[in-house]
């Protein structure tokens, strides 16, 4: 069989001139900004209407101001952007779309559900790399809000959440990814397949995507040769608390013993007193985790290598009523310091 | 009236127990379903099961105890549809049964239609 240029093993791509991460952004809703990071996001809203009339203006409004933040923090502009890759869970991409009407950048619009910000982040590296843009901005973007009433219940009917829930973080994180310059780089990616082990409860999403975050896991390492040691920090986008159980599990079992350095960004992103139950979810769970505190470590120097795993729940609100079982995707990319070692 | 205070608030707590055993069975059913069982079978359910216990006749004596208890939670809506469907049809008959159950519950929707109209008018919806 034929192998492209860039491709290592079955799933993986390898970046010749990793694109470099110049610069990164984030915004939190209140909440997020109580959790234990909550001083290491740029920005913290005071309420999560953003002083908008609706949620759905103050979502949009969040990921475009996280992006042109982005983008001003590398001194560059958005005449001089490449592309603007964006994705969030509203139908048709909504925030997406309404944040690019803003910024005037080349755009294409992504949908991963909740591992969007990763895909983001290996096909603006493939864009890069390609030689096809200098600069690429990218980000993604949840609000706890709006997705409760596209997914679940109006929030005034005051629906009991099971113990297993989620919560979508409010919150919208972004990423400048140049071919020169200096900060980490994305080094690889590995995209995933959509699996789906029959997991019906729209509750119970961290179950559902385990099996596509350990598939994507250990055919990184496989096609990489890789161990997990080689791993400063391996970050799951949002199992929740259950699933990163059902994750680490599936990974033992697949031969790949991962310790301490497993965690996942919707269990670090609230404190258990938060009540949260699971852990947090949304496309803005796995993006203000990497453009905040993570981002931050390495450029502290407390991280050298780092593995996203973002994952999504591919299933609408309509499937899901049609009684049909949620598809999960998970897409790896490697985040690595360059020099020093 | 020390006899009268008591009597009313014995009243208040025997519907108080009623209503808020008929609303933890619902939940109690929610929590062993989940997801099967959604907030929207539990509303219908207890307006189905209400109105099958009343054309039974074991929903009447519920009401006799709790009172409010009994004829607020959606059970009681139920309740009131069959009796007036039956009532309805005694009086006037096949189309009695029909219309009649919306005759002895049409305070009841045309205030909920009133008061979500007047609710709607006045405020935004958040969610």
């Amino acid at each position: 069989m034929l192998q492209a240029a860039k491709k290592l093993g079955k799933q993986t791509f390898k970046f010749d001139n990793p694109p470099v991460i110049v610069s990164y952004a984030s915004i939190v809703g209140p909440m997020e900004g109580q959790g234990p990071f909550g001083k290491e996001f740029d920005y913290v809203l005071e309420d999560d209407l953003f002083g908008e009339k609706t949620w759905e203006k103050a979502e949009s409004k969040m990921l475009r101001e996280t992006l042109k933040l982005a983008v001003q923090k590398a001194s560059t502009s958005p005449a001089e952007v490449d592309f603007l890759l964006a994705g969030d869970l509203l139908n048709q991409i909504v925030t997406s779309n309404f944040a690019a009407r803003a910024l005037g950048i080349p755009f294409l619009g992504l949908y991963g559900a909740c591992s969007t910000m990763a895909e983001a982040l290996a096909l603006g590296a493939m864009l890069v790399d390609g030689g096809f843009a200098e600069r690429v901005v990218l980000g993604t973007s949840s609000h706890h809000n709006t997705s409760e009433r596209q997914f679940r219940y109006p929030t005034e009917q005051g629906v009991q959440r099971p113990l297993w829930a989620q919560w979508t973080v409010t919150g919208a994180g972004a990423v400048l990814l140049a071919r020169e310059g200096k900060g980490p780089a994305v080094t690889r990616a590995t995209v995933g397949k959509v699996l789906d082990l029959g997991v019906k409860d729209a509750n119970d999403m961290g179950s559902a995507m385990a099996p596509a975050a350990a598939d994507s896991l250990l055919c990184y390492f496989q096609d990489t040769g890789e161990e997990p040691e080689d791993y400063d920090l391996i970050v799951t986008g949002d199992l929740g608390s259950l699933g990163l159980k059902v994750a680490r599990e599936l990974l033992v079992r697949g031969g790949l013993a991962v310790g301490e350095n497993f965690t996942d960004c919707g269990v670090l992103v609230y404190y258990p007193e938060q009540d949260v139950h699971a852990g947090g979810s949304g496309c803005g769970c796995s993006a203000v985790m990497l453009c905040g505190p993570i981002l931050k470590r390495m450029e502290a120097g407390n991280y050298r290598r780092i593995l996203l795993v973002g994952t999504g729940a591919l299933m609408s609100p309509l499937t899901v009523q049609q009684g049909e079982s949620i598809p999960a995707l998970a897409h790896v990319v490697a985040i690595e310091k360059k020099g020093e070692g | 009236m020390f006899a009268g205070a008591a009597a009313f608030l014995a009243s208040l707590l025997k519907a108080f127990v009623t209503g808020g055993i008929i609303c933890a069975f619902g939940q109690v059913v929610m929590d062993f379903t989940r997801p099967t069982v959604t907030p929207g079978h539990v509303l219908v359910g207890y307006v189905t099961a209400g109105a099958l216990l009343s054309a039974l006749g074991l929903y009447q004596p519920l009401v006799e105890l709790g009172g409010a208890g009994a004829t607020i939670p959606l059970s009681g809506f139920g309740h009131s549809l069959a009796q007036g469907a039956i009532s309805g049809a005694r009086s006037a008959g096949l189309l009695g049964a029909f219309g009649g159950g919306v005759q002895a519950t049409a305070a009841g929707i045309v205030a909920a239609v009133v008061f979500g109209y007047i609710m709607a008018v006045i405020f935004n919806p958040r969610g």
